[in-house]
């Protein structure tokens, strides 16, 4: 397990530094720079400005520079955000986005799973129709769909939830988005497990246990549940994936002040050092995440850690 | 060689017979080819034009007056020829990404399979690096390198990151076919490694490929319409079905139909497109029934 562990490790490391690098070399050698939309500067100006933010080293200096600085946590200055370092603007960010996105995940695996099993329990019924009809229907629609219907719905036709907007941590303000964000992972979860299940109930090892006299629930407790459950742990990287990047959306629908907002703000005004520096957060988080998952995944089935 | 391309088109033949036979897939076939058609000549039976504005009818909801059929947006611009601007957009984007992502996951996966060793270890440890990172920073990154707005940018842009499912799955079936006896006998005949590949692995990739390439395409559209959404894809007065959505569910308290018309056709397309490629799997594969 421990060597496991060690041998993703050193995967997750050098690819961090890969994304880094690989980043940082498209977004300076692109042509068109942070301040190409504001009014025409003079050339004393904008060879100050440039001097100011390092934009005039070599590539290969402002490089060395970045490392350096990013091994402090220092992500530079915004460029469009004056009077803000991207270090603050993640720090004031990230801890709404951090909420949403791990509400998300944890309303997902308990509802997505249970409903999974049910259905497979339930296989050819009733609720087994009802939930699948759901979950194809949750897996088919995009966030930025749901998220703007929900609202419409419970926000301005019901008035039972605000349809946007953030004050100082209710959480009323947060159902909605977190629902949305979770829609979708729930979904796919429910159909995952539901595959499995079935899967692993008409398994020799499950009917021999139910000819020793062994009842229902204990079969699927004792036998069935956890190799059942290993296409869902597997899923959890993607789940992540999938959460942090709609966040994005659910942030820009719902009018939330997370990272989110910032990276996608960045990215429509060029300021680099805003966008990489989300960049590497994000991928950090992923990486880190998807790694626990991996683990998770190791420990449950022996069989992954010596592939 | 005739005898299996005989095999094969009988293949083909069952699998299309066994896709009509389901009520499914069929429904979904003609509702995306009653869009498709719509999209193609709908804007021609309109007067109105995707850019044009009426300013005596701003944010009218849908009906007859003056032939605005889905209604106007803030602006004045016609819903109906707009939304269908939109689809026409979304389809083309996707199949070309579609076809372009198919095309270089079909490539990477199966050379892969076939090189074997060190070369294979890495083009998929490549693979699995891209696959772990959210697909949407990749995009963000090329958009904000190359500029946001240019269709052909788009393209490349979401084509790029797609290829990754197919690589993947095309990979396992090329070091299953590799194995084979047929394989074997052609690499004994001396064919070259080109033609073993055009000549055997492909054609007996071509249903996987068929399945995954109709799974790309609501994808597609989705990656489309989401940096559209987000204000990093297609831009105004361009219409694309993520812009307008955007656009409606800034207006959905006074005038709703400006989001739910371009959303219900999203919709109905990532539906019907999801629902031909679950089909088209049964079909092509019917140990599963």
């Amino acid at each position: 397990m421990l060597s496991y562990a060690l041998r993703r490790i050193a995967v997750a490391v050098p690819t961090l530094l890969a994304i880094v690098t690989i980043s940082f070399a498209l977004q300076r050698l692109a042509p068109g720079g942070p301040f190409d939309q504001e009014r025409q500067l003079t050339a004393a100006v904008r060879a100050n400005l440039d001097r100011v933010y390092g934009l005039d080293r070599p590539i290969v200096v402002q490089y060395g520079h970045y490392l350096a600085a990013l091994a402090r946590g220092d992500f530079g200055p915004s460029l469009s955000q004056r009077d803000f370092t991207v270090s603050e603007l993640i720090a004031q960010g990230l801890p709404l986005s951090a909420t949403l996105g791990l509400a998300a995940v944890l309303l997902a695996i308990l509802t997505g799973i249970p409903g999974g099993i049910a259905a497979a329990l339930s296989r050819g019924g009733a609720a087994d129709y009802t939930l699948s009809a759901l979950a194809a229907l949750g897996v088919a629609l995009p966030t930025f769909v749901t998220g703007p219907a929900l609202a419409l719905l419970f926000g301005l036709y019901l008035h039972w939830l605000p349809v946007a907007g953030w004050q100082r941590g209710a959480p009323r303000y947060l159902v909605l988005p977190v629902v949305t964000l979770a829609l979708p992972v729930a979904a796919y979860l429910a159909r995952l497990t539901r595959a499995s299940l079935l899967e692993v109930l008409r398994t020799p090892y499950v009917r021999s246990a139910r000819a020793r006299g062994l009842g229902g629930a204990r079969v699927l407790w004792r036998h069935a549940l956890r190799p059942a459950l290993l296409p869902a742990v597997s899923y959890l990287g993607p789940a992540i994936a999938f959460v942090v990047t709609g966040s994005l959306v659910i942030e820009t629908v719902f009018g939330l002040p997370g990272t989110g907002r910032y990276l996608v703000q960045g990215a429509i005004d060029r300021d680099y050092p805003l966008v990489l520096g989300m960049v590497v957060v994000y991928a950090a988080l992923t990486l880190t995440l998807n790694l626990a998952a991996d683990l998770i995944h190791g420990w449950l089935d022996p069989g992954t850690r010596h592939e | 060689m005739s005898d299996a391309g005989a095999a094969a088109s009988g293949l083909w033949r069952d699998a299309a017979r066994r896709l009509w036979a389901e009520r499914a897939p069929r429904a979904a076939l003609a509702l995306i080819a009653a869009v498709t058609l719509l999209a193609l000549l709908g804007p021609a039976a309109s007067p109105w034009d995707y850019d044009s504005l009426d300013w005596r009818h701003l944010a009218q909801p849908p009906g007859f007056t003056a032939a605005h059929w889905f209604g106007t947006d803030r602006l004045g611009r016609d819903l109906f020829v707009r939304t269908l601007h939109g689809v026409r957009l979304s389809l083309l984007i996707s199949a070309l990404a579609s076809a372009l992502s198919v095309g270089i996951g079909l490539a990477w996966g199966m050379l892969a399979g076939f090189a074997g060793g060190r070369t294979e270890e890495w083009m998929m440890r490549g693979v699995d690096v891209l696959y772990s990172l959210p697909y949407l920073f990749i995009v963000i990154i090329l958009s904000t390198v190359v500029g946001r707005g240019s269709v052909a940018v788009l393209l490349i842009a979401i084509g790029a990151v797609g290829w990754l499912t197919t690589a993947r799955i095309v990979h396992g079936q090329t070091r299953a076919l590799k194995r084979r006896a047929f394989i074997e006998a052609a690499r004994a005949m001396g064919l070259p490694t080109a033609a073993i590949l055009l000549r055997h692995i492909v054609p007996n990739l071509a249903g996987t490929v068929a399945v995954y390439a109709t799974l790309t395409v609501p994808q597609m559209i989705l990656f489309e319409s989401f940096l559209s959404f987000l204000g990093l894809g297609v831009q105004e007065p361009h219409a694309s079905l993520g812009n307008l959505i955007n656009a409606g569910a800034q207006e959905m308290e006074s005038a709703p139909w400006m989001l739910l018309v371009p959303a219900a056709f999203l919709v109905a397309l990532l539906v019907c497109l999801n629902l031909l490629g679950d089909g088209l799997r049964d079909a092509l594969d019917p140990r599963e029934h």
